[in-house]
């Protein structure tokens, strides 16, 4: 069953071996060859096209993210500019409301005053007048009882009144004229 | 068969006992034929070497048959160990463009010979197959043919020929001498080289390892016992070592390989 010491040569091949050998290897070979390598190549190309495009993915995500990022912070600036901008604004309009509501309480005190005077001074006018008439008629009524007779001449009469009055008010400037001089 | 031929194990020989240590030898790499199927007798060493391509064939159809692009664990190893020879070896000296097509041949080399060798400490089976020549020289020869013919179809008959003698005036007067030796060396030298540095690395492991596994059980008698624990833990010892030289020498055979295909496509300089 064994050969003989002195023919075993282990630096030469059995012929048997060298076939069985080459053979399995063939089959490994062929079989890596034809469906194992292109069946893992597939995948791995694959594989890297999903990450690399996971990537990129992720690289536009990241950039859209900055832009939106941008686009807020400019919206916030701007908002805030215009926050300063209608808050010095209303500051502004507030003041010019209230200078211009002082004005026209000015402006309608004034009137009121003007007003006030310009009824007194036709309430005067219209006192004097009907004090005129009145002082005239009982001057006249006690005249006529002092002397004990009617006035017929009407026209005598008035003026007698007129001449009476005018003196009255001669009288009356006079004394005006001395109490404005002693003011 | 002489005595000291069989292995201990199927002794109760042991020492003290008056008997000799059954050295393990040449002998030891020769199988009876299991059984006969086309007038090849099929040894140990043959069955193993099916039984691999089996395995290796059954793995990586486990891994690679249904690849998916997000990985299952058996998937995720089988790809470690292809993209190591593919990134590692092939790519580191061929280059991605021309390597390409040598991915399939050298992935499969690499991982035959691997599975090869580690039949040696495989239980039951604890041969590797690699270290009997046959084997070795068989995927020796396919590079070698390989190499040569892309040699020849790369470079035409005339550079063919300066590729193999390193062809170079500059030398001068020793140009023919240098032309010699350089077409020895790479025509004949280097496929013996390429598949004998596998078979004996493997051989000389194998006969270390059965050396120390008899002496283990040959020494396990009286006083002996201590000695045999010393042999028994050098047999882990080698064990764990061969584990580490059977990828390596997969490993350089493959990258052999690779530098042969390399310098069969390498321009003439």
């Amino acid at each position: 069953m064994l050969l003989a010491e002195e023919k075993l040569n282990p630096l030469v091949p059995p012929i048997p071996e060298l076939v069985i050998g080459t053979i399995a290897f063939g089959i490994v070979f062929v079989v890596f060859w034809k469906k194992l390598v292109p069946s893992i190549n597939k995948i791995l190309d694959e594989r890297r096209e999903a990450i690399e495009g996971g990537i990129e993915q992720a690289n536009d995500a990241k950039l859209e993210a900055q832009q939106t990022l941008d686009q807020y912070k400019a919206q916030l600036a701007e908002a805030r500019r215009e926050a300063a901008r209608m808050r010095s604004e209303a500051e502004q309009r507030g003041a010019d409301l209230i200078a211009e509501m002082r004005e026209e309480g000015q402006r309608q005190r004034e009137e009121i005053i003007a007003a006030g005077h310009a009824q007194i001074e036709a309430d005067r006018k219209q006192a004097a007048q009907q004090l005129r008439q009145d002082v005239g008629t009982l001057a006249t009524e006690l005249a006529g009882k002092l002397v004990g007779e009617s006035l017929e001449d009407h026209a005598r009469q008035s003026r007698t009144i007129d001449r009476f009055l005018d003196q009255l008010e001669e009288k009356a400037d006079a004394t005006a004229g001395t109490s404005g001089a002693a003011r | 068969m002489s005595a000291d031929q069989t292995l201990a194990f199927e002794t109760n020989c042991h020492i003290f006992d008056g008997c000799g240590f059954p050295a393990p030898g040449l002998h030891s790499f020769v199988f009876k034929p299991i059984f006969t199927v086309a007038g090849i007798e099929f040894n140990k060493a043959m069955l193993l070497a099916l039984l691999g391509s089996i395995a290796i064939i059954w793995f990586f159809w486990a891994a690679f048959g249904k690849a998916k692009v997000v990985p299952g664990k058996i998937q995720m190893i089988g790809e470690a160990g292809y993209d190591f020879i593919r990134r590692g070896v092939v790519y580191e000296t061929l280059g991605k463009k021309e390597g390409e097509k040598y991915v399939p041949l050298v992935v499969s080399l690499f991982f035959f010979i691997w599975v090869m060798n580690l039949w040696s400490v495989i239980p039951l089976a604890q041969f590797p197959v690699t270290s009997i020549i046959a084997f070795p020289a068989g995927l020796a020869l396919i590079v070698y043919v390989l190499w040569v013919s892309l040699t020849f179809k790369r470079h035409g008959l005339v550079g063919a020929f300066k590729n193999f003698t390193g062809y170079d005036k500059s030398l001068g007067p020793v140009l023919p001498l240098a032309m010699t030796i350089e077409l020895f060396s790479n025509l004949l030298v280097r496929p013996f080289t390429h598949a004998v540095r596998l078979f004996a690395n493997m051989f000389a492991g194998h006969l270390l390892i059965v050396m120390f596994t008899i002496a283990s059980w040959y020494l396990l008698n009286g006083i002996g016992i201590a000695y045999a624990s010393v042999s028994f833990l050098m047999t882990i010892v080698m064990v764990v070592f061969e584990l580490f030289i059977q990828a390596v020498q997969a490993y350089v055979f493959v990258l052999l390989t690779c530098f042969y295909i390399q310098g069969a496509l390498a321009e003439e300089h």
